[in-house]
């Protein structure tokens, strides 16, 4: 695919036409940063015909949900984005709360969505050396995503603040509050 | 309802079924035993659905004191199976009474045997599987000395009794391999070289990813690939350039380049391949 936008539409038409019954051997649909994997096809050259003759729809596309994620700003690494974005930690607050994000596909843990959204301008590098643990909840930056910890594990990503957000559930349906299509946007919050 | 209690989980031992599907856009690996045609094996001679749960052991066995009667059956890895001490035997049906001692040694060859008992393992499912995934911890733990594992009420079907064929030890693992989608990332002749060079399996292989040593694969283009989505049998080669083999709990999503992908029929010997097993590729075409 060109970008990530067009990856995620193709997934989006691909998943409604899963769900209308039309791609029953296809176990798996699995979006990714310029790619949609599937798993399962079995007729190839139909799936290939269909696949060629797809155009992104103009305009914005489909629509997911929106979730509201509420952050607290504190993270460990706050200070040090704002400084590479030469502005105040005030202000990086409000460039990342900017942004109407889409999970454009999750990955490296169950229910981690590597969110798109922010502008270019914003890349941020990866911790040179990773944490050992970051905390479930923490809102964090790395290249051109924003994701959100679903829980505690070992991440090299830049940590801005966290949320109290229950990201991963395997109760609920779907178990991740991020799914792949699903629009997001941060607000501060104070802690408490 | 029965119940086994773990008397000694061995180096490994996991409960397994044929995994979870459809959810790995949410991040979620796929699971499930990987040695398929073992674990169908052990469920057709203990009646089970196809997908059952079973326990998974990794070259040590395992032993299990039985709170109920049931019948099981290994298959997989050979390896003997003793009742109280007693012999019993491995690819058939065992019936056991309640208060048994139930202990599958250590395998003769292979990695992994499967262990079903009549009602399948029913330990409470997560998002439709009863497998543990060793990459993001979904589903129960590995056993652990004094686990309690519950037993599903026994199948209305009548175990049918077959012949398992033993499986010899094995010379060597082959693996058969459809190039790309990514081999265009390599150097030419480097997927040329990687049919003929000959590979071990190395020790650090797990339910993640059969790895290997041998030569280096080269890569013809520097840089990272964007993440994109990963399937059961893809062989990654990471900056090292020594190919791996991605099994049942792989991640969804990777960003090194997959130079082929490794048919599923081949994997079930990919999972009983021990550490230093001769291995090579070799390339289909089309």
């Amino acid at each position: 695919m060109a970008d990530t936008a067009e990856a995620g539409a193709l997934y989006a038409w691909l998943s409604a036409l899963r769900a209308a019954g039309e791609l029953p051997a296809v176990a798996e649909i699995v979006p990714a940063a310029r790619t949609v994997l599937l798993d399962g096809a079995e007729d190839v050259p139909a799936l290939t015909a269909l696949l060629t003759a797809w155009r992104p729809a103009a305009g914005t596309g489909p629509q997911g949900p929106l979730v509201e994620v509420p952050a607290v700003y504190d993270g460990a690494d706050l200070a040090e984005v704002a400084a590479l974005w030469g502005v105040s930690p005030e202000a990086a607050v409000r460039i990342h709360t900017e942004p109407l994000y889409r999970v454009a596909f999750c990955g490296f843990a169950p229910g981690f969505g590597y969110l798109t959204g922010l502008p270019e301008r914003y890349e941020v590098p990866r911790r040179a050396t990773p944490r050992t643990a970051v905390p479930a909840g923490s809102v964090a930056l790395a290249g051109p995503w924003t994701g959100v910890y679903p829980r505690s594990s070992p991440g090299g990503w830049q940590l801005l603040g966290r949320t109290a957000l229950t990201l991963w559930d395997t109760g609920r349906e779907p178990a991740a509050l991020l799914a792949p299509g699903v629009r997001v946007r941060f607000t501060a919050v104070r802690p408490g | 309802m029965s119940a086994l209690a773990v008397v000694r989980p061995g180096p490994l031992t996991t409960v397994q079924d044929l995994g979870r599907r459809g959810v790995a856009h949410l991040g979620v690996p796929r699971a499930g035993a990987l040695d398929e045609p073992a674990l169908r094996a052990a469920n057709r001679l203990t009646g089970n659905d196809p997908g059952a749960a079973v326990l998974e052991t990794t070259v040590g066995g395992v032993a299990l004191r039985t709170l109920g009667p049931v019948l099981l059956a290994v298959t997989g890895a050979p390896a003997p199976v003793r009742v109280d001490g007693r012999p019993a035997a491995w690819g058939a049906a065992v019936a056991v009474p309640a208060n048994a001692l139930v202990e599958v040694g250590p395998a003769t060859h292979g990695v992994r045997s499967y262990l079903a008992v009549a009602g399948g393992i029913a330990v409470p499912p997560v998002l439709g599987s009863r497998s543990a995934d060793l990459l993001s911890g979904l589903g129960p733990p590995p056993l652990a000395v004094g686990t309690v594992l519950p037993v599903g009420p026994p199948p209305a079907l009548r175990p049918r009794p077959e012949l398992v064929p033993l499986p010899a030890p094995p010379a060597g693992l082959v693996l058969r391999l459809h190039l790309g989608p990514r081999a265009d990332w390599f150097e030419p002749g480097a997927v040329a070289r990687l049919a003929r060079d000959r590979y071990r399996v190395a020790a650090a292989s797990n339910r993640i990813a059969l790895r290997t040593d041998g030569p280096p694969v080269g890569r013809a283009r520097s840089g990272e690939l964007p993440s994109e989505g990963m399937v059961l049998g893809a062989v990654q080669v990471p900056p090292d350039g020594r190919p791996v083999v991605f099994l049942a709990d792989h991640p969804t999503t990777g960003g090194y380049p997959v130079v082929g992908v490794v048919p599923p029929a081949d994997l079930a010997a990919a999972a009983q391949a021990r550490p230093g097993t001769p291995l090579r590729f070799v390339l289909l075409r089309g």
